[in-house]
């Protein structure tokens, strides 16, 4: 009931001008508690806007931002690109699958953390280089990676 | 802007050539009698410039240019076939092919592929490139309509005459790179979406990816059963595009052969939907002229097109009332063979397998909806497509060309000119004009060709005085849309008209899903143009001007069921088994929301 | 409004926040307090200093000095000697700092090199949402000399010609010439749309601009939207850059209160306002139409050109794309004139360029130097040289979508046509430096990841292209190429130059190309190995 609300409110807050589209799909994910964008929301959004609800998730599927599947509590999201893949990205991914017991993409049994990778974060000053929600995480070492993950852990 | 009167004059591989401002390289190679290749490109829809095989040098420019959406310029010197561009134009398909499910000996449109085609004529080398398919189940979620994505070269064609073309928005490119594919919403499938089933995606899909859902192995099943008493219609159209397909000139009439084929396939008893499409006439035309009489609602618009119906549904379920509850040609058939032709012959109605042959897919749908069981079976059991009876008279490896003629069975098989051109664009509406002039009148038009409601053009209207004994002089505004497009155009007029003024100026409104009408189908053989529709229409118009008998009213049979069977039109009888009702449906998912209107008595009934 | 006798600047950025800046800048604050100093000493956060893996960094103006790899430990000691007493603690590690035209300062031999901060001028020694600071120290100068010179548009856009400004995204396109054809095309609405949508890897200049200098980018968009004619503009920002949105949206909000923006732009009849727009993680959308599919609320597909965008742009009105660093050099230009910025860079390349020096380097970091400065001068004198003393192998200039280039090419000068003599491209202006021990092979399988990631699959040769270029480089470099491998990867990457319907797709090409040129004998190396296991 009280996300419904919520659902109301953002909607509220945003035109009908498509070029509100990803601006108040942002919104949307962020209001809910598993971190996406699920059929009643791209839904909501779709009549809110007046477009098609099959656009609007040619919209949302295409931008790595948004997810269309429930994720965990923390979104793990690990550089990948060039800059951090010198400096040993591959062993700091290798390391947070292990860790976290899931494939990138994945989300953990607990509905903790979503590992996912990403490009460029543009915080390649510090690679390799990882955000955890909004947090950035650089000069990571594969043996930082536990105590990392642990913290998160025993923050809850 | 308007550049029309503005020429360019330029070079194409040496040959000089003037065209208008505006015109795209492709075009203008076309109007100097060069034939760039294409695969994305079609010519009715807009260019979604994904396939990059129809690139061309431009002299002074070091990046190449796609010919068919870089409009000409002045003084160009343009080069369409180098040895550069056969290069990276066989690499092209080379890749392309890694990224498709070569099928081809077992595909729908094998044969019609255009895909195939580039590739036969080029000579590529099939493993140039490691073979990159990520296997994605098949979409069969739909009853009408199949998509196998393996095969799909993400051309766009199928969204772009989805969302521009008909505006049905069913389907979408979704995803990003690699991934991109063409889905629906959440990817539930096209059987839950707000896809109407018209079946455009799959006329226009270079690869068939998209076909119909494929019901002739049932069919082929029901006639080798001994048990079964197998019945088959043919819908308008149906005879005017087997020709192209089997070696006979585009647009040729070939009722006789197509009759003889269905024989000769093992069909027990061979009907024509052109005789449910006379009786439409004279149910449709007494609701449409009680309408005017009782003050019904109006504008009437039309129900034939199954397509059309599920649109309304979705996207205008307020047009629920206005539209005639009169099912389509061939439901008023299924239920009467069922009923009727079961009594006459004294066959038991549970021993009848009910086929239809149809330029449609949504026909498929239109045939497993619950209101359609009023004969106390499914009234249809099978719907073939244009493209499934090609296959299977090819199966039968009968000689289509050279059939002798024969004839439909005599009863519920006999039919008039206003029936056949049901298939085109505005027959339908030609067809009630005659009748309901006839009806109003006492008497025929002296000009039973009502040009105004021809031709190709989107929206068509027009006014006609009838002069008529009982209600005066009554001056009747039509109009006549083909394509979705079109009759959302038409109807948000017609919704504004009603809310500004409480009425619209049109009293009677043909829609067709398909652009062209029936002819235009999404049943209809592979990658037909619009051209291409104009003339299968013409031909019907054609066979019309050849026949006896013009109007609906004059068929004998059609007489002969209402004096045996029906009582009169708009009878009770009638209302049971040829009128049905409407649902509004939810635009996401296409599912019924609730019923909007009901099947109800007939009205002087009362 | 109180003078302060000191301030000490607390640079933020990832390396900082990593480093634990916030707890220092807290103990700081305190210890200010406690001793009675905060009249007399203000802390300000400001944008990076563009010195990264340095730990927390604090400087102290007007005395020119830096400290690095501060702990909350050392507050107390920097407050009591330096703040107290006057004097520099020599327990804490310290540098001079030159903060007229900004410095990058080596530890290891103490010697500062110039730069020329003109874009990263205020960016890290001005809090950016002090409005009266950013006024002080010379923000929207550009915009007050076009009020009170009564510059015409044509002015101004003459001006920005003359200066010979050219696009800092990539493309190097004029941005005089740009604004000009926005301009002339007929239209009802024109747009300005900054593009900040910063995703070539390696690369986070944009970033740093919006976030230490977010002021300059609304006056150089006002100014621009004046010369066009365009009274609205968006800045379209990576979604991801949740600190350069905030930044900038205060910077927004401030000038509007100051009557920069707004429906009367300083009393000068003009009306322009700028609203933010938020990306979703889509490299592609740096590609000027499908940032404005994108800003449209599309698939960020790029589109057919022509039309061009500044005929048909946003909503189809005309429209110039231009990226941050390029406008932040427009307010500069317009203050100081075409002629100041002709004085930096080379003939045809005018002006700085920032760039970003990172991999194995002993500083990585952030310069503003001038166009033309040497690669080599990059590597060895601002980037410190190759990281543990190794030997250099290859840089990969300009991003993903750049080339590798070996030792031999060392000198080579970064500007536009030098690079381009070189087969090279000027790009966002990485560079990415590798040891020797590096995997060409490995770093180019990297890169055709990224691409098969960011690939928007809208046409073919990209779309197929991206993955099986990929799937060669996963096999080469598992050492399982075959021989014919290397020709098929330059015939696709052809392929993909020559048809791809956008520069992403086009530009794979360059690593490819530039991978296998110049290293060969490694990507061979990968190959033999299969042959000779096929033949024991």
């Amino acid at each position: 009931m009280r996300k419904e609300m919520n659902t109301q409110e953002i909607l509220q807050r945003h035109g009908k001008g498509a070029d509100e589209l990803l601006g108040l799909l942002h919104e949307l994910q962020d209001a809910h508690e598993r971190h996406y964008l699920p059929p009643e929301s791209l839904g909501a959004a779709a009549e809110h806007m007046g477009l098609p609800a099959s656009e609007v998730y040619g919209v949302a599927s295409f931008y790595t931002m948004f997810s269309l599947k429930p994720r965990g509590r923390y979104i793990v999201r690990v550089c990948q690109s060039p800059p951090c893949h010198l400096l040993g990205s591959t062993d700091v991914s290798r390391e947070l699958v292990k860790e976290l017991g899931v494939q990138l993409g994945e989300t953990t049994a607990d509905g903790m953390f979503t590992l996912e990778m990403s490009s460029c974060l543009g915080v390649c000053g510090v690679a390799p280089a990882m955000m955890i929600n909004d947090e950035v995480y650089g000069n990571l070492t594969v043996a930082r990676i536990g105590e990392i993950i642990d913290e998160k852990r025993s923050a809850t | 802007m308007n550049m029309s009167n503005s020429t360019v004059q330029l070079h194409i591989d040496g040959h000089q050539v003037e065209v208008a401002a505006g015109t795209t390289i492709l075009d203008a190679a076309k109007q100097a009698g060069v034939q760039v290749p294409t695969l994305c490109h079609h010519q009715n829809l807009s260019p979604t410039a994904s396939c990059g095989v129809c690139i061309v040098e431009i002299e002074g420019s070091p990046a190449l240019k796609r010919a068919c959406c870089t409009p000409v310029e002045p003084g160009q010197k343009i080069t369409t076939n180098s040895q550069q561009l056969r290069g990276l134009r066989k690499s092209l398909v080379e890749l392309i092919l890694s990224n498709h499910a070569v099928e081809c000996p077992t595909c729908a449109s094998n044969g019609k592929c255009e895909l195939q085609d580039l590739a036969n004529s080029m000579g590529v080398e099939f493993d140039r490139f490691e073979k990159v398919v990520d296997k994605r189940p098949n979409d069969t979620t739909s009853v009408s309509i199949s998509r196998e994505p393996n095969k799909c070269i993400a051309c766009g064609r199928c969204v772009t005459v989805c969302n521009e073309i008909q505006t049905v928005n069913a389907i979408t490119m979704s995803d990003r790179g690699f991934d991109v594919a063409v889905g629906t919403f959440f990817n539930e499938g096209l059987g839950n979406s707000s896809c109407v089933n018209c079946g455009q995606c799959t006329v226009f899909c270079p690869t068939g990816a998209l076909r119909e859902r494929s019901e002739t192995d049932s069919v082929w099943n029901a006639i080798l059963d001994p048990k079964k008493v197998v019945v088959v219609q043919e819908a308008p159209a149906i005879r005017v595009s087997l020709a192209e397909e089997f070696g006979l000139d585009m647009g040729e009439v070939t009722v006789g052969k197509m009759y003889a084929a269905l024989k000769r396939l093992g069909f027990d008893y061979v009907f024509d939907t052109n005789f449910t499409a006379d009786l439409t006439i004279l149910e449709e035309g007494t609701e449409l002229i009680d309408r005017v009489k009782t003050g019904g609602k109006l504008p009437l618009i039309t129900s034939c097109s199954p397509g059309w119906i599920k649109f309304m549904e979705t996207y205008f379920p307020d047009f629920g009332e206005y539209t005639s509850t009169c099912k389509s040609p061939q439901q008023m058939f299924g239920a009467l063979v069922k009923t009727y032709f079961a009594k006459e012959r004294g066959i038991d109605p549970a021993d009848v397998v009910s086929v239809s042959i149809m330029p449609c897919t949504a026909k498929k749908f239109e045939a497993r909806r619950p209101e359609m069981r009023d004969s106390g079976f499914q009234d249809v059991d099978y719907v073939l497509t244009t493209r499934e009876l090609v296959r299977m008279i090819k199966e039968a490896r009968l000689d289509f060309k050279n059939l002798p003629e024969e004839s439909a069975t005599d009863i519920m098989g006999a039919y008039t000119g206003a029936a056949t051109i049901f298939g085109a664009t505005g027959g339908v509406m030609e067809a009630a004009i005659r009748s309901a002039y006839y009806l109003l009148v006492g008497q025929s038009l002296a000009n039973l060709d009502v040009k105004i409601v021809r031709g190709m053009e989107g929206i068509k209207e027009g006014t006609l005085s009838i002069p008529s004994k009982e209600l005066g002089t009554l001056d009747v505004k039509v109009a006549v849309a083909h394509g979705l497009g079109n009759a959302r155009k038409l109807l948000d007029k017609v919704r504004r008209q009603i809310a500004e003024t409480g009425k619209s100026e049109y009293a009677f409104i043909e829609i067709m899903a398909c652009p062209g009408g029936c002819v235009g189908g999404g049943g209809q053989p592979y990658g037909c143009t619009i051209a291409d529709r104009a003339r299968r229409g013409e031909g019907l118009y054609r066979e019309d001007a050849g026949m006896a008998k013009r109007q609906s009213h004059e068929n004998p049979e059609v007489a002969r069921i209402y004096k045996e069977f029906l009582t009169s039109p708009g009878s009770e009888k009638s209302h049971q088994l040829l009128h049905t009702c409407y649902w509004e449906r939810s635009i996401q998912s296409g599912s019924c929301l609730e019923l909007k209107t009901h099947k109800h008595a007939a009205s002087h009934a009362h | 409004m109180s003078i302060y006798r000191t301030h000490i600047l607390v640079p933020i950025d990832e390396g900082t926040v990593q480093a634990g800046v916030f707890e220092v800048k807290r103990t700081l604050e305190r210890e200010i307090r406690e001793r009675g100093l905060e009249g007399e000493v203000r802390v300000l956060e400001t944008g990076t200093v563009g010195i990264v893996g340095k730990g927390v960094l604090l400087a102290v103006y007007p005395d020119r000095i830096y400290y690095s790899g501060m702990r909350p430990s050392d507050v107390a000691l920097l407050v009591e000697e330096h703040l107290l007493k006057g004097r520099v603690p020599s327990s804490l590690k310290h540098a001079p700092l030159d903060l007229q035209d900004g410095a990058k300062v080596l530890h290891r031999t103490g010697l500062t090199l110039p730069q020329k901060r003109v874009v990263l001028d205020k960016a890290w020694k001005v809090a950016p949402d002090d409005m009266r600071e950013v006024l002080a120290s010379g923000g929207y100068a550009g915009l007050e000399r076009i009020v009170a010179d009564r510059m015409t548009p044509e002015a101004v856009i003459d001006e920005v010609k003359k200066s010979g400004l050219r696009g800092r995204g990539g493309a190097g396109f004029p941005t005089g010439l740009k604004w000009e054809l926005t301009r002339n095309s007929p239209g009802g609405r024109k747009y300005i749309i900054c593009n900040a949508d910063e995703g070539e890897p390696g690369t986070f200049k944009d970033r740093l601009i919006l976030e230490g200098d977010p002021h300059r980018i609304v006056e150089a968009m006002t100014i621009a939207g004046y010369a066009m004619g365009a009274t609205k503009g968006y800045v379209y920002i990576r979604g991801e850059y949740a600190l350069s949105i905030e930044r900038m949206q205060k910077a927004i909000d401030q000038a509007r209160e100051y009557g920069l923006l707004g429906p009367d732009v300083l009393e000068h009849g003009f009306a322009f306002d700028l609203e933010i727009k938020k990306g979703a993680g889509a490299y592609i959308c740096g590609d000027e139409t499908a940032l404005l599919e994108s800003l449209e609320g599309k698939r960020g597909n790029p589109r057919i050109k022509p039309p061009y965008p500044v005929a048909h742009g946003l909503w189809q009105e005309p429209t110039s794309v231009n990226n941050v660093e390029t406008l932040a050099n427009v307010p500069g230009i317009i203050a100081r004139g075409a002629g100041w910025f002709r004085t930096m860079g080379t003939e045809k390349s005018s002006g700085t360029k920032v760039f970003t020096i990172l991999g194995h380097v002993e500083h990585p970091g952030l310069v503003e130097v001038e166009m033309g400065t040497p690669l080599r001068e990059l590597v060895f004198s601002y980037g410190g040289g190759v990281s543990g003393g190794r030997k250099f192998k290859a840089a990969l200039l300009g991003g993903a979508s750049g080339v590798f280039l070996p030792e031999g090419l060392l000198d080579v000068r970064m500007d536009f046509e030098s690079l381009k003599e070189n087969k090279a491209v000027l790009g966002s202006g990485a560079v990415l430096v590798m040891d020797e021990d590096a995997s060409i092979v490995d770093m180019l399988f990297s890169i055709l990841k990224f691409f098969a990631h960011e690939s928007c699959g809208r046409c073919a040769p990209c779309r197929i292209g991206t993955r099986q270029l990929l799937n060669l480089a996963w096999k080469l470099r598992r050492g399982k190429g075959r021989e014919t491998d290397l020709d098929t990867m330059l015939r696709l990457a052809e392929l993909m130059c020559g048809t791809a319907l956008c520069p992403l797709g086009q530009s794979v090409i360059m690593p490819v190309r530039s991978a296998i040129e110049y290293f060969r004998g490694e990507f061979e190396a990968c190959v033999k190995k299969t042959t000779e296991e096929a033949r024991v």
